[in-house]
């Protein structure tokens, strides 16, 4: 254990660099997953096909290639940012098409007649789902959004290996590969435990949540 | 789709699909000219020269047959290795969510701490725990068929997946109405018989589309392997060409593609057949109950990874 | 600038097909080694036995151009590869009856211990740390570590003003020693940029992301070779790197005959270099090093 305990201060900033990808990308797929979800459901045709394209793409695609494509792709059409917008942005895109889908689920768990009330009391569309369907969707998808997020944390780590560099995968590799120090340490003790504090602390918040919002059915 | 608009709308009135129509139109430029700028920003840089794409698509281009060859094994891996963990996932899953569903508190308690932390960690931090932490200390897996690293492959999907599963296994049983267990104990069959016979059999049954849209999980978490070692599955494979042809553009945008394809394909299928559940179920007059068991919500359920 | 590789690998091929038309025998004339005809060594010894096996399971990479690089159809093409057929011949093992096995960076040492393979020749820098664990013969090589920039690029003139461009990124390739030895150039951390490939590091210069790559000097001089005057090496190397031939631990035997077999085929090696990695534009053909002391 001394590899870990050895290098404490690299681990430390690996693992706030790993909070700061997850906490950004978290916000953004949350909103662009919203987004895209209210194209799915929208009355507009292309809006429509936009959205079913966008999830079909972003779910069925390895995240290592959505990154790949963000890091080598943008660039290539004029887009030059940090490996590390790069990075969170891809992680975003992928996410978001999970976020739009456990939404989507929720929008179609609201009965009917919530929406039909809505409409006759002279809401429109957007008000409808703004004021009466997404309020009560987004509770009803608290538990499946959590885990989108909380894959979404662990996925985070595969963000590491396309120039963003010293979140705590890339930490691993550093000191493993580059210095030589022992793989069992390093991983076992160092990586998967930041990761594990990450994931099972999310955990913990999400059940509290789950708890203050359910609603009975 | 007519059935999850109707939720939020009406059948549109003339002023409402006038509306529509403009928005389709606005919609439609908008995607056309994003679109646009793209590709003329590519074409700038040069990328849709048949220098690049030819090795792709141009079947007297003299790498075109390699290309097509290499991509063809390493399809052939991917599902190997996917089908592989898949499976040992299943079995594995099962064997959890039967101990955890008859043990007592006691043995509960370690299998409830493992399942957590396996569903804690990143897959590609168990993948590198099975090709290469294993391996270093001291459990030799080059003896077995297939060689080290795909055996570390399958030991790090499998130990993700298969504490899903047992979840999903878990979901199953207890969504069968309670009837069916109380009658098979009632005509005198163990508890252990009962789950064998009679639960675990209708549990898969509800299963099925879960399983397979894990399996687009699995499918997409075998990548990961090119950030540890070398397993010669599809985006390996992608990598070894661009290394050769240096399009890296055109080779990962047609490996994207194959995945899609794939993947687009076992999502339908999925989809195919909780459909002739729900009307199997439908005439026999019983409720399918496979709350949490959809495809969408497994996805979610798999994690999304 | 996406040309750079397609044009060696076409050069290449011209060069394996004319050599095919040649005959059936000769597929790569030009690089074959000659092959010793039932050698005499010592019982015993690991040249014993892998003469009397007649095969030989080698280690190299299968990433780097110009020293050992996966071809499309599954072969691997290089200097090392080249060394490796070298030594293999005068063990009577001629390159068909060799298994070729890839080992990236991080598992050299790992793969030598296990005897997985008999010898390591992959751009492996022979230093003290790596010594307690293997056995180096050679070395066969020296490179040393230097800078590509952009050829419109003045302000980075070698790994010193990297300091002074704290804006500037570097890009190497994740757990290598490269990247490890240009930390100490850096005004921060920030300013280094890893990926899994080199190629991915001049993929990312080429369209503006990196400012800088750093490695050694021979693969940098691939890319350069290959980018139609878009990029530049700058600056003096600014590390030695020794590749040797890595063996189990201990074998002193098998570690002299192999420096011996490289100084007797000094012909052949150069050979292997012009054939290879001397194909780059701007590499010299090296002398062979003096051999060190088996260990």
């Amino acid at each position: 254990m001394d590899a870990v305990f050895d290098n404490l201060d690299l681990f430390v900033d690996g693992f706030l660099t790993s909070l700061r990808i997850i906490v950004i990308a978290m916000i953004g797929s949350l909103l662009l997953g919203v987004v895209i979800a209210a194209c799915r459901v929208s009355p507009v045709p292309p809006l429509r096909a936009f959205g079913t394209f966008w999830v079909t793409t972003f779910r069925n695609t390895p995240l290592s290639v959505v990154l790949f494509a963000c890091a080598f792709g943008l660039p290539e059409i004029g887009i030059n940012r940090s490996f590390f917008f790069f990075g969170v942005l891809g992680l975003v895109l992928y996410t978001s098409a999970f976020v739009c889908e456990a939404v989507r689920s929720g929008i179609n768990s609201v009965s009917a007649g919530q929406a039909e009330a809505a409409r006759s009391i002279g809401l429109n569309f957007s008000q409808g789902l703004r004021f009466v369907v997404l309020p009560q969707a987004l509770r009803t998808v608290v538990p499946p959004l959590g885990s989108v997020i909380i894959a979404m944390m662990k996925n985070s780590a595969v963000v590491g290996a396309f120039g963003v560099g010293g979140d705590l995968w890339s930490t691993g590799a550093t000191l493993t590969s580059a210095r030589g120090l022992e793989t069992l340490p390093v991983y076992v003790g160092g990586v998967a435990v930041g990761y594990l504090i990450i994931t099972l602390s999310a955990g913990a918040l999400l059940q509290l949540l789950e708890r203050r919002v359910a609603i009975a059915r | 789709m007519s059935q999850e608009q109707s939720v939020l709308y009406d059948a549109q009135g003339p002023r409402a699909r006038r509306r529509t129509l403009i928005g389709t139109v606005i919609a439609v430029l908008a995607l056309l000219g994003l679109a646009f700028v793209v590709v003329r920003r590519l074409a700038d840089r040069g990328q849709f020269s048949m220098e690049l794409w030819g090795p792709w698509i141009d079947p007297s281009n003299e790498a075109f047959d390699s290309v097509w060859r290499l991509v063809g094994e390493g399809i052939v891996n991917t599902l190997k290795a996917a089908a592989v963990a898949m499976v040992l996932s299943v079995v594995l899953g099962t064997i959890i969510a039967v101990a955890r569903l008859s043990l007592g508190r006691g043995g509960r308690l370690p299998l409830i701490v493992v399942t957590e932390i396996l569903r804690g960690l990143p897959v590609v931090v168990l993948i590198y725990i099975g090709v290469r932490v294993l391996d270093d200390v001291g459990v030799d897996l080059g003896g077995l068929p297939g060689g080290q690293v795909f055996w570390g492959l399958i030991i790090g999907l499998t130990a993700y997946n298969m504490v899903i599963f047992a979840e999903i296994v878990r979901a199953g049983v207890a969504s069968l109405p309670k009837g069916q267990r109380e009658a098979a104990l009632a005509t005198g069959l163990t508890q252990g018989q009962t789950m064998r016979i009679v639960l675990l059999p209708q549990a898969f049954r509800t299963m099925l589309p879960a399983i397979i849209s894990q399996l687009v999980v699995v499918l997409k978490d075998t990548s990961l392997i090119t950030f540890i070692a070398n397993y010669d599955e599809l985006l390996s494979q992608g990598e070894s060409i661009q290394r050769n042809l240096d399009n890296p553009i055109q080779t990962f945008f047609i490996i994207g593609l194959i995945y899609i394809a794939m993947n687009y394909a076992l999502g339908r299928l999925a989809q195919y057949i909780q459909r002739r559940q729900a009307q199997a179920g439908r005439a026999q007059g019983q409720p399918t109950e496979t709350v949490g068991l959809t495809p969408a919500t497994t996805g979610t359920v798999g994690g999304g990874a | 600038m996406q040309f750079r590789r397609t044009a060696l690998v076409a050069a290449l091929s011209v060069v394996a097909l004319t050599a095919a038309a040649c005959g059936d025998d000769a597929e790569d004339s030009a690089a074959e080694p000659t092959v010793a005809e039932a050698p005499e060594f010592e019982a015993g010894t690991t040249m014993a036995e892998l003469a009397e096996a007649g095969s030989i399971t080698i280690g190299t990479k299968f990433d780097q151009p110009g020293f050992g690089l996966e071809n499309l159809e599954g072969e691997v093409e290089g200097f090392d590869v080249e060394v490796a057929k070298i030594i293999a011949g005068a063990l009577g093992i001629a390159p068909e009856d060799i298994t070729w096995e890839q080992t990236p960076s991080a598992v050299r040492e790992e793969v030598l211990e296990g005897g997985e393979v008999d010898m390591v020749v992959a751009t492996y820098t022979i230093n003290d740390a790596r010594k307690e664990r293997i056995t180096f013969a050679g070395p066969y090589y020296t490179a040393g570590q230097q800078i590509m920039v952009a050829s419109d690029n003045d302000d980075i003139t070698g790994p010193e003003s990297l300091k002074d461009n704290p804006d500037a990124k570097v890009c190497s390739v994740t757990g290598s020693t490269p990247s490890e030895q240009i930390r100490e150039y850096l005004a921060s951390p920030d300013q280094l940029v890893l990926f899994d490939e080199y190629s991915q590091c001049a993929d990312s210069l080429s369209n503006g992301q990196v400012d800088a790559v750093t490695t050694d000097n021979v693969i940098l001089l691939g890319f350069v070779s290959e980018s139609d005057g878009n990029f530049k090496l700058v600056g003096e190397q600014f590390t030695e790197e020794p590749y040797g031939i890595g063996i189990a631990k201990g074998d002193v035997a098998f570690c002299e005959f192999i420096n011996e077999t490289l100084q007797e085929n000094e012909d052949a090696y150069i050979e292997a270099w012009e054939s290879t990695a001397g194909q780059i534009e701007g590499t010299q053909t090296p002398e062979l090093p003096e051999p060190d002391e088996c260990v």
